[in-house]
Order: C-alpha cells, then structure tokens, then sequence
C-alpha cells in the first residue's frame, strides 16, 4: 500500500468505525469489538506512513478545492507522524481500558461515547496529517465539537456548566484569534501551506510576525496557555477514559503540536528567532509552568491536580517551540510523546482508582496501596516520568529543553524547568508513597455494604488486595512500558524530530 | 433546455398558476399543482443559470417590445443566483409545507395559502430577472401584498397585528422606493435600468438624484430590514405558520439586498456614489449595530422563532457590512452570504417547525429532551446552527472567511476583530436552544413526542446537507459570487 493511500485510509478508517459502532450499538460486545478492530486497523495504516517519511519522504494528498486557492491537503512531515502514532497506539490502549471502565462503572449511552470517541480520533489525525493551516483549522474545529458530547457526557448541571466553558473558551480563542491570524496571513502570502523554514520570510514587518505570532499561539486554546486554560480542568468531568486521551493526549496534543506546526512551518524558526517576535511569550510559558504547578499543589481531586499538572506540562512544549533553537524545538516534539505516556498512566490509575474504591479526593487514597498495589506501583513510575528521572523517557524531553534554552543562552528557563521538576516532584510522588506507607483510614462500618448495594462488588476483607477490572490494568501496564521503553529506545523519536529543525 | 423563453416562463409560470390554485376547494390539488410548478421554476432556474454562466448576461424583450418602450428582463450572474437561490428554497419549501400546512391552517383557507405563496415566489423571481425599475416595483409589490396574506394565515392571532404592522412598513418602504424612481424618471426620462446606469453620471450631482437616491436607499432597507428599520420582521417571522417564515426568511430579504445592490452599483456604480456621498459608511454603522444588538437580543429570547428572527437581522448585517466596502472581495461576501444564510436559516426554521409541530409550542422550554425524542430534527438544528456561528466544514464559516478576507484586504482590521466579536454572541444564543435539548429530560406529559413526518425531514435535511456540502467544497459558489460583484462593479465578464 502507497503511503498516500494508508494516510487517507486513517483518516476514513475511524469514521467508518463510527458509523459501525452506532450499527453496532445494541450489542456491546461487537461494538467493543468494532472499535478494537478499528483502532488496530488505524494504527497499522499509520505505522504504513512510517518508513517513507523517517526516510525524508513527505506523502501528499490534496481531496478538493474548499475556497478557490484554498484546498483541503495532507502532507505528513515527521512532527504530525510523531503525533499521529501516539494518538493511534493509545487509542488502541484506551480503548481496552474503556471497556473496563465503562462497565465496571455502569456508565450510560455507551454507544454514543465510543462513536464520539472514534470521531474525536479521526480529527487528531486529520490534524496531524494537514498540509496547510486551513485543513489543520478545519480538522481542530471538528475535534472541539465532537469531544464536546463526551465531556457533557453525564449529562448533569455540573457537565453542562463544564461544557459551557470547554466549549466557550475553545471555540472562542480558535475564532476570534486563531481564525483571525490564519485570514491574516492567508491576505499577507497568498499560501497556507506548510513550508520548510515557512511562509512569512520578507512578507511582514516585525511588528506584524509578533502580533501574528501571539494571536496564533493564544488562538491555539488547545495548548491551555493561561489565562485560556479553563477549559481544561472544566473538562475533568468528563468519564475518565476521556480524560486520559482526549484530555492528556489527543485534544491538548493537538494544541501543542499545532503551535509547533506553526512556529515551524508557517513562521519558521530562523524568522521567528531574528524578530525575536516570541521572547515575551517564554515568560508567559515560563510562568504557565510554574502557577499551574503551584495550583495543582493545592488541588485534593485527583483528577484536578492531574488536570493542572497538564496545563503546567503543555507550557514546556510552547517554552520549547518560542524558544526557537533547534534543540528547544527537539525537546518539544519529544515532550509531546513523553508525555502522552506518562500521562495517560496516571489518568488510567486515577480511573482505575475510582472504579475500585470509589475515591476521588487524594486525602482519601492513604494506604491504598495495599488494596491496589499494581496501580499505585503504576502511578509512581508515571509520575517519575512525568518528573524526568531515569529510566523514564521524561527525562529525554527535559533534556533537550534544557539545552535548548542554554542555546538560547537563558539560564532563566533551565532554572524554571528545574524548579517545575521540584514542583512535580511535591505535587505527585506523596500520593504514591502515602498510598504505600500511610496507614489506611479507619474503615467505615457501612461503607463496604452500601457498596454492595449500589454496585455489586464482592465485598472483600479490608486489608485484602482489590484491583480495578482487569482490562483497565492491561491498559496501564502497556503505558507503563511505553514510558520505560521510550527512555531505552528514543532514537526513532530523536531522528524524526532532527528532521524538522534541519530539513534535508 | 436552451429555449429563450426560460426567463419570461420562470416567472409567469407561477404568476398564472396562482389563479388556479385559488379555485381549488382543498388542499391536496392545489399543492401537486403548487409542487409542480415551484420545481419547474426551480429547474428553469437552474438552466437560466447555467446558461447565464455559459453565454454571459440574458436579455429579453417582453413580447418582442424593444428596451426603452417595453419592459425587459436582463438576466445576468447575480440574477441568475437570486432566481436559484429564490426557486430552490420555494421548492424545498414547498415540498415541506403539506404536513405544515396540515397542521397549522384550516382546511378551507389551504388553497389561498398555496395561491399566495405561488404569487410570492412570482414576485420574488420576478425581481431577481426584471431589467426595468417600475416593472420592478409591480414585483416587489406582488411579493409583499402575498406575503403579508401569508403570514396572517396562521392560527395565531397575533398574526393579525404582525402582518398588519409589515403592511403599514412595507408599504412606507415601497412608496419610498416609488418616489425614488419617480425622480429619477424625472431627471433621465428612462426606467429601463441599463439606460439609467448609462444617464445617471450626467445629473449625479443634482439634488433630485440625491434626494432620489435618499428615497430609494431608505425604502429598500426597509425591506431588507436593516437596522434599526427592522421593527416589523420579528414578529412578522415569529407568528407566521413555520414554512412561511422558511420562506420568507430565506428569500424576502434576501431578494431586498439584491435590489439594493443593484441600485447602489448598478444604477449609481458609475457615479461611484458608495464613496462620494458616504453611503458606504452610513451603511457600515448601521451594519455593524445589527450585528451587534440584534444578537445581543436574540439572547434574551425565549421564543425560538424569535430568536432565530433577531438572528437573521445580525446576518443581515454581515451581508451589507460586505456590501458597504464595494471592494470586489466585499462584495462577494455579501453575496455568497445570501446564499449561505438562505440555506442554514432555511434548515433552523424547518426545524423550528417540526418542533412546533409535535409539541405545539416553539418556546425555549418546548426543545426539552428533543435531543432524544426528535434526534433528527435536533441533529439538523445543531447543524444549522454551528453554521450560524461559523464553525468550519459549514457555509458560516465561508461567509465569515470571505468577509474578514475582505476587511482585512482593506486594512480596515477593526471591522475584522468586531466581526469575529460579533460571531461569539451567536455561540450563546445557539448553544441556548441546544444545550435544553440535549440535557433537560422530556417533560412526562410530553411523552408522546416522536420524530417528525419524512417529508418534512428531507427538505430540512436536504438544506442542512447543503449547508456541510457548500461549506466544505465552495469553489463553485464562491466563484459565481465573485464574477457577479466583478460585474457590478463593472470590471467582470
């Protein structure tokens, strides 16, 4: 199979599954298997791309004219290869986690949230693979509205106040800033397209790239910057496997991998780097990084501080691409899969946790180590990732940011990066170990009966070990080695990223 | 088909039709008569267009009678649009309107429905093709004495007041429109409207052609409902039977804007009077204020029809925001959002009216649960509705492109912020409607609730499939609507 072929074929693929998953619907052992199926069959078709492009080939496809001038493209370079792989495998692993989750928690209409689910997918891919700004636009439009059903999922006032804000503050910025900069552009070159070293060079003044560049950047609300970054805790309400790769993949991904798309492809970084254009947009990053952290400090819901804990990790990816060196631009893409993995564990853990003992506050975890050994065993080594130690691949990432910014001759930045790490490390690592050395809170009398009542589990003695279902453990052993793997092996990532700083 | 008759049939097919349906006793033969004759405008227009676009600008003498002595027809690209958009969303309309119709008008005054609507679509294709500016006054007048019965047919009482109140406007606005022409007959001694572009830069300073040009500006806006000349349409589309206000939402002022482009640069595009007398910046304030409060105040509606009517002042506003730059860029989004908007506003009140329909009620509260109970209808609300905001892969979004495309190209940056501000006020608004469909449940007494007939659910489907497919793949139409506002502004095939 051509690699325009295979690229086409993912974008459709989960479309179909979509459409199959509906037809499917009453039978949700076949509908599971529909989007199993489905998300295997789209990760090989993306693995297809692969060699090509490691090889320095760029596929294209151009489907239809959507303005005159205008045409709906597809061009895989190595950063939206990068992005579609993650967002392909892990929905493959998320997938078998739903299931467990899905049903161990008794959620309703299922059959809508795996259908949105597969349409959120196709647009990830979409967006990784467009060949200009107005397909990636199209395609991060269709993203925000498709995962909205899946947000609101539970349909309560609290789901529809989060919706509200989720899409409010994603469509707002995308309008007013990000569709304003591209028709902006659009008048000033004539092109849209993606170009190596990009399309602004000797089109606009100084003044104009800064403000373009700003407009871009905080029109992308999908990279959660403060002070648009709202949406992103809002979106907690979401049912967990929502959280984990919408939320920590593919929805913030497709953010900060189209601020990287653009600082590459349409600014270039040797323009941005001489107009010097993004310098004050590094303390913005810079201190996204660092309140973010300190508000996660201060969060007791799991999924809260995790959800802050991302806003501050995104920032280093937009630290890293207006940073503009290439090494800051390598640890950028490199952070986007790092990331991905350390942070889907942990989303994956704190679902896992929720299914098995209905807990939600981290003040309630103490001693849940006991009952749940391999998950928080699994949070631990996702949360050393996310801190950057050894033998995690966080560290990679972390590295060559840190470079990046010495390139740049900014101490600054490597000491924000350092005292983010200090900050991981007091936000995350105390509910692993509180979880392992603490001592369990007395147990309720009637809590493990009314569990009974409510959702059927066994009930089981108190010191007993009792884990989530065992397609959610799958999942997260899988992630769990995915982080492990990628500090052994990230030379496939590190090439495809040397690509994009120094074309040919 | 390539007969030289297609314009002249187009239009006098339902002008002659309208007679018989009235004779008719019920409702079932004067709507296949009715059905027939729309799609047969429909396809005329169609191979009108095709042909206009092939050949270049049609021009047809009425019984063989030359220009200055007889009325001609002179059809050229933007005609040619206005006829397709005009007959399509009366054919669409058409085929929706007999359950409507079924359920929202008595039995003996069905036939007067149908014979109304065929003498509003006359008028309103009549317009679009006529060549002459009196001929185009009898015209306008035929739509809008058909479409004031219209919208008193329904069974709401309140009708009544509403189009008792667009009489009293509409009338003023014709009137305005008639002692416009009446000066500028006195000034040129013509009608014909290609004569008088050819006139008007010999007298353009005179204070009657101003005062003439005063009178016709005045008067079209009025019919085109620019704010703040808008009083009589919300309620006039609020109470009018459902498929009244699809129609007349998607064509009346629609038809009005073409009236007003061609007054202001095919009549006067010669004495450039956009610029000369500020009319352009006349327009622009006013254009920008309806964007602005009325979707501020399609908000604070409770009434979906209601609101849907306040939102159709702020697009009005979008197209002569467009108009008013008389830059090629400008006006082409002008145009290309009178197609986009007939479409998208055409689904919503389709939609508006299945729900009324099987609720009986239109008010905000009345969407509860929809989402479940009418996942069709509500699916194409959605649609129409992110349309409305200019999301993209909808026509919004090629209207919205277009126009900032064009401020932009101006330098005029302002205007591009306050439109893209301006397209956040109809996030809220939708995602008022939206949001009680899909996450408040279905009232218990209203548990019988169930999807709306099929006929009804194509055309709306039709026009909602419309709205993705010309959001996605506009060349096409944006093309036409690029050659038309070459063309006005004389400088295009």
């Amino acid at each position: 199979m051509s690699p325009e072929t295979a690229m086409l074929l993912a974008m459709a693929l989960p479309l179909v599954g979509a459409a199959g998953i509906q037809l499917a619907g009453p039978w949700p052992n076949l509908r599971e298997a529909v989007t199993l199926l489905t998300a295997t069959a789209t990760f090989l078709l993306v693995v297809q791309v692969l060699p090509s492009v490691a090889a320095g080939a760029r596929p294209e496809a151009t489907l239809f004219q959507m303005l005159p001038g205008l045409s709906i493209a597809f061009r895989v370079e190595p950063l939206g290869m990068i992005f579609a792989l993650i967002a392909s495998f892990l929905w493959i692993v998320t997938s078998v986690y739903s299931i467990g989750y899905m049903r161990g928690h008794h959620e309703e209409n299922q059959t809508r949230f795996y259908t949105f689910f597969a349409v959120a997918i196709a647009s990830a891919l979409g967006i990784a693979f467009a060949g200009n700004m107005l397909t990636l636009f199209l395609f991060y439009e269709v993203l925000t509205v498709s995962t909205f059903p899946l947000v609101t999922h539970h349909g309560t006032e609290e789901a529809r106040r989060s919706g509200r804000t989720y899409l409010g503050i994603l469509l707002g910025t995308s309008i007013c800033f990000q569709l304003f900069a591209i028709i902006w552009t659009w008048t000033l070159t004539g092109t849209l397209d993606f170009t190596d070293g990009g399309i602004l060079e000797g089109r606009a003044s100084a003044l104009v790239i800064g403000v373009l560049f700003a407009l871009y950047v905080y029109g992308i609300g999908k990279a959660a910057l403060m002070p648009f970054h709202r949406w992103l805790p809002a979106a907690m309400v979401a049912p967990t496997p929502v959280s984990a790769l919408l939320h920590a993949v593919a929805v913030v991904k497709a953010g900060v991998f189209t601020v990287l798309k653009v600082t590459v492809y349409v600014f270039g970084i040797d323009l941005l780097r001489t107009v010097g254009g993004s310098e004050w947009l590094q303390y913005m990053a810079a201190a996204t990084i660092v309140i973010a952290s300190l508000v996660a400090m201060g969060k007791d819901n799991l999924k809260a501080r995790l959800a802050y804990s991302t806003i501050s990790q995104l920032s280093y990816i937009v630290l890293g691409a207006t940073l503009v060196t290439s090494w800051s631009v390598v640890g950028a893409g490199m952070h986007i899969a790092m990331h991905a993995f350390g942070k889907i564990t942990l989303f994956f853990c704190a679902g896992a946790i929720l299914v098995a003992s209905h807990k939600t506050e981290i003040s309630d975890m103490r001693g849940l180590g006991r009952a749940m050994p391999f998950t928080m065993a699994a949070f631990l080594i996702g949360s050393l990732s996310l801190i950057g130690l050894p033998p995690m691949g966080g560290l990679w990432s972390k590295w060559y940011l840190a470079l990046g910014a010495l390139e740049a001759d900014k101490m600054f930045f490597v000491g924000v990066l350092m005292l983010s790490s200090l900050l991981n490390v007091a936000y995350l690592l105390p509910i692993p170990l509180r979880g392992f050395f603490a001592a369990p809170p007395e147990p309720e009398p009637a809590a493990d009966g009314q569990d009974e009542g409510d959702h059927g589990h066994a009930p089981a003695p108190a010191d007993g070990i009792r884990e989530a279902p065992l397609a959610c453990l799958i999942a997260i052993a899988i992630t769990v080695t995915g982080s492990v793997v990628l500090f052994f092996y990230p030379d496939p990532l590190f090439d495809l990223m040397r690509q994009v700083v120094s074309p040919h | 088909m390539t007969s030289p008759h297609l314009p002249v049939l187009m239009v006098v097919l339902p002008l002659m039709s309208a007679p018989f349906c009235a004779v008719m006793r019920r409702g079932l033969p004067a709507w296949s008569l009715a059905l027939v004759v729309t799609w047969t405008s429909f396809a005329l227009a169609l191979a009108v267009l095709t042909q206009v676009l092939d050949h270049g600008t049609i021009i047809y003498s009425i019984g063989d009678w030359a220009a200055p002595w007889g009325i001609e027809y002179r059809i050229d690209r933007i005609g040619a649009f206005m006829a397709v958009i005009v007959s399509g969303i009366g054919a669409l309309s058409l085929a929706y309107s007999r359950r409507s119709i079924a359920h929202e008008i008595g039995v003996r005054r069905r036939p007067l429905f149908y014979t109304m609507f065929l003498l509003s679509l006359a008028g309103l294709l009549g317009i679009s093709v006529t060549g002459d500016a009196f001929n185009l006054f009898v015209f306008l007048e035929i739509s809008s004495l058909s479409s004031y019965v219209l919208i008193s047919l329904a069974s709401d009482r309140r009708a009544l007041t509403a189009a008792y109140r667009y009489l009293i406007m509409g009338t003023i606005g014709a009137t305005f429109y008639i002692i416009g022409v009446g000066l500028m007959y006195m000034m040129t001694g013509t009608l014909n409207l290609a004569d008088l572009a050819a006139r008007v830069p010999e007298v353009a300073g005179t204070r009657t052609i101003l005062v003439a040009l005063g009178f016709l500006t005045v008067g079209i806006s009025l019919k085109l409902a620019l704010f703040p000349l808008h009083t009589w349409l919300p309620n006039a589309y609020a109470f009018a039977p459902s498929v009244v206000t699809v129609f007349l939402a998607s064509t009346a002022t629609k038809v009005a804007i073409y009236v007003l482009l061609r007054i202001l640069f095919t009549v006067f595009g010669k004495a450039d009077v956009i610029h000369a007398q500020e009319i352009g910046d006349v327009l622009m304030v006013l254009a920008l204020l309806a964007m602005f409060v009325a979707s501020l105040v399609a908000i604070f509606q409770d009434n979906v029809k209601r609101l849907l009517a306040f939102s159709s002042l702020a697009q009005v506003g979008y197209m002569i925001l467009g108009v008013s730059m008389a830059t090629a860029t400008g006006i082409s989004a002008g145009i290309i959002h009178l197609f986009n908007h007939a479409i998208m506003k055409g689904a919503l009140f389709m939609a508006v009216g299945c729900v009324f329909m099987r609720t009986g009620s239109v008010r905000v509260e009345a969407f509860a649960g929809l989402g479940r109970a009418m996942p069709v209808t509500m699916a194409a609300f959605v649609v129409g509705g992110l349309s409305l905001i200019g999301v993209p892969a909808t026509v919004g979004f090629i209207s919205k492109w277009t126009l900032i495309q064009a401020a932009l190209e101006t330098g005029a940056w302002p205007l591009a912020v306050l439109i893209l501000l301006s397209s956040l006020l109809a996030i809220v608004y939708v995602w008022k409607v939206v949001e009680v469909a899909y996450f408040q449940p279905l009232p218990s007494y209203r548990g019988d609730v169930r999807e709306a007939p099929l006929s009804m659910v194509l055309p709306m489907w039709f026009l909602a499939g419309c709205s993705i497919y010309f959001g996605i793949d506009a060349a096409t139409t944006l093309g036409i609507a690029r050659d038309a506002a070459a063309a006005l502004l004389g400088n295009g095939p």
